[in-house]
């Protein structure tokens, strides 16, 4: 029976192209969107992300996110050592400085500063140079989005020289750096220069980092570390995690996605519930002649189901599809964000069943009161 | 009018259809119609009875509570032994999947279906396997002449065409009534012939009934009997042609 339900839904081509456009359409909207939302969640924390190695961050108590620095005093730096557990601590500088070109421009520059004995916080992947040089007196990498902004269609460089707060910097090293939110190019140098690079201030030292003793657990050292020092401890995990909480509960961008997404799962419903009704309508003879045949109230309704999941399966794979297609292309083409984690598919495949769901309750309604007796009704 | 046989078929024979005192009201309050004022009716096994009378009279309500796809306001209806009236409604869903065929002036074929997968249908219906339910749906449109067009869309068929595509269906399963609204209506003289025939041979048996209502009085002489009926009665029970030929 569920076959003559498919052969029903595909022999009436308009109709059925309809209710998957409706699908479609909202898969795709949702898919996208969410993915766009996802890739903008995902640059909030891309500073996070590149910091490999150390598993505990250490900052300010009132620090909201990773790019809200509240500067700590150097000494702090002994006291996170001090506390039973911590195998290690580092300094970590992130700021930003504004750098003088030497064709005379200045440029907005992310400025990170790397401890100067273990470089811990240095990017992995190196295009050109290599970062054992940041060891060298004015030494600076840029990440390789930086530099095409700052030098577009210039190949790269090493020993360009340009000026932070009147101090000479130069080149040793490309590499490549996850896009930040702010997209300022990210400029790696030893903490001791990053100090002097940037804006004097009373205190300058931005976060931490360290690492627990083997057999403790991250977040028992972070529980300790805020207990004896009055500092924010976090891991990795939970500084993303507070980071992507910060942009969702204040900024309007989880609003304007879920806008988006609303309008795509109602409209999708809207065409597809609509359509599909329509289908029934015009088909209700036959249902009704099937129930005059005997098909009990239960197969009718599992024939209508399985339609609709039909054409749920085939929009969820097409919408889907096409917002991956979308992904790949702007990935090469422009700075749009898109990062499409399994969450999306799941969340976009919940959404088109409710919607499939939906969309099939009033012709449910339709083929499960219709009376059989119509078939003999001229 | 006159009555020249017994209203009621003859009471040695073991009943297929035995209706008694049925009404049927359509609607409530003042705008209540009364399509059946009281019928009784009974047909024998073996038998086609035909069910004429003007537009509107309640032939198809009639039939419709004798299959089982419509409950009467009041009044007894037992057809092949089964209780009706006291029938719950899955009872009658399987009740009409198991031993009622269908054959309605509109064809209700699935247009999306071939010929040999329409007249499988009640098979389907049923739980057949669908490689083994086209195949006897094949061989029984085969022995109604259309075995070139099994794999044929209603759409590409002639009307006559569709109204045997349409007996294969109401056959099929062999049920033991077969039920026809106004079967020829929409045929010419030569194909309505051809499908009173076709449901003459194929349907008319021992243990079992066909009810055929008509107003096309070119296919009275397939009858057994005829039941005239008139706003919402039975007037009178005649006998027909069939009955001299085939009993004697
Ligand atoms: N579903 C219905 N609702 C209201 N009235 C109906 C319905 N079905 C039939 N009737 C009325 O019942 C009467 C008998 O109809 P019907 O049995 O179709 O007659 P026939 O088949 O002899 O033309 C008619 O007056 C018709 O209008
Ligand atoms: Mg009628």
């Amino acid at each position: 029976m569920l076959w003559i339900a498919w052969k029903m839904l595909i022999g009436n081509r308009v109709k059925y192209l309809g209710i998957v456009f409706g699908v479609v359409f909202a898969a795709l909207l949702i898919a996208q969107q969410s993915s766009i939302f996802c890739g903008l969640m995902s640059l909030t924390v891309s500073q996070i992300r590149d910091v490999q190695g150390p598993d505990i961050w250490v900052m300010d108590a009132k620090v909201q996110y990773v790019d809200d620095i509240k500067p700590l005093a150097d000494t702090e730096l002994f006291r996170v050592k001090g506390v039973p557990g911590v195998a290690w601590a580092v300094r970590f500088y992130k700021g930003t400085a504004r750098a003088r070109l030497a064709e005379g421009s200045y440029e907005q520059m992310m400025l990170l500063g790397l401890d100067d004995a273990t470089l811990i916080g240095a990017p992995e992947q190196v295009v050109l140079g290599s970062i054992a040089d940041l060891r060298k007196p004015d030494a600076v990498i840029m990440d390789d989005a930086g530099y095409k902004r700052i030098w577009p269609g210039e190949p790269y460089q090493l020993g360009r020289v340009f000026e932070m707060n009147d101090r000479r910097a130069v080149l040793v090293g490309v590499t490549k750096a996850s896009r930040s939110f702010t997209s300022f190019p990210i400029v790696y140098t030893r903490y001791s220069q990053a100090v002097a690079f940037a804006p004097p201030e009373r205190k300058v030292l931005s976060f931490v980092l360290a690492d627990a003793e083997p057999g403790v657990a991250p977040e028992e050292v972070c529980r300790r570390i805020e207990a004896q020092t009055g500092l924010q401890a976090l891991t990795r995990a939970q500084f993303f995690r507070k980071t992507i909480r910060y942009y969702l509960a204040k900024t309007g961008i989880p609003v304007n996605f879920a806008v988006t997404v609303l309008l795509g799962f109602l409209v999708g419903t809207a065409i597809a519930g609509q359509t599909f009704y329509l289908f029934t309508v015009e088909n209700i003879r036959q249902f009704g002649a099937l129930k005059a045949m005997g098909t009990s109230n239960w197969t009718i309704l599992g024939m209508v189901l399985a339609q609709a999941l039909q054409v749920g399966l085939i929009g969820y794979g097409v919408g889907v599809g096409l917002a991956a297609i979308f992904g790949q292309v702007v990935k090469g083409a422009s700075r749009l964000s898109f990062f499409m984690p399994w969450q999306v598919l799941a969340i976009t495949g919940v959404a088109v069943f409710v919607i499939v769901l939906l969309a099939s309750l009033l012709s449910i309604r339709k083929v499960l009161i219709v009376d059989p007796a119509i078939v003999f009704r001229g | 009018m006159a009555t020249t046989v017994p209203a009621h078929a003859p009471a040695t024979a073991d009943l297929a259809i035995r209706v008694r005192g049925v009404t049927k009201e359509f609607g409530s309050g003042g705008a209540v119609a009364r399509a059946l004022r009281g019928v009784d009716l009974d047909v024998a096994y073996g038998e086609m009875l035909m069910l004429v009378g003007p537009s509107g009279c309640g032939k198809t309500t009639l039939v419709s509570i004798i299959a089982g796809t419509l409950a009467p306001t009041a009044g007894d209806v037992v057809v092949l032994g089964h209780d009706l009236v006291a029938m719950t409604n899955g009872a009658k869903v399987r009740f009409r999947r198991e031993h009622v065929g269908f054959v309605f002036q509109a064809y209700n074929l699935l247009p999306a279906l071939t010929a040999a997968e329409n007249a499988a249908v009640p098979l389907l219906i049923a739980g057949w396997r669908r490689r083994d339910a086209v195949e006897k749906a094949a061989d029984v449109l085969d022995a109604l002449g259309l075995g070139d067009r099994l794999a044929n869309l209603p759409t590409e068929l002639s009307g006559g065409q569709q109204q045997r595509v349409a007996i294969a269906r109401a056959l099929v399963h062999e049920p033991r009534l077969l039920v026809c609204d106004e079967p020829t209506s929409a045929l010419d003289a030569e194909n309505g012939r051809i499908t009173m025939e076709l449901i003459e041979r194929l349907a008319v048996q021992p243990g079992r009934a066909v009810i055929v209502v008509t107003h096309d009085s070119r296919v009275y002489s397939f009858a057994d009997r005829i039941a005239s009926m008139e706003d919402g009665r039975i007037e009178a029970v005649e006998a027909g042609p069939r009955r001299g030929a085939a009993r004697g």
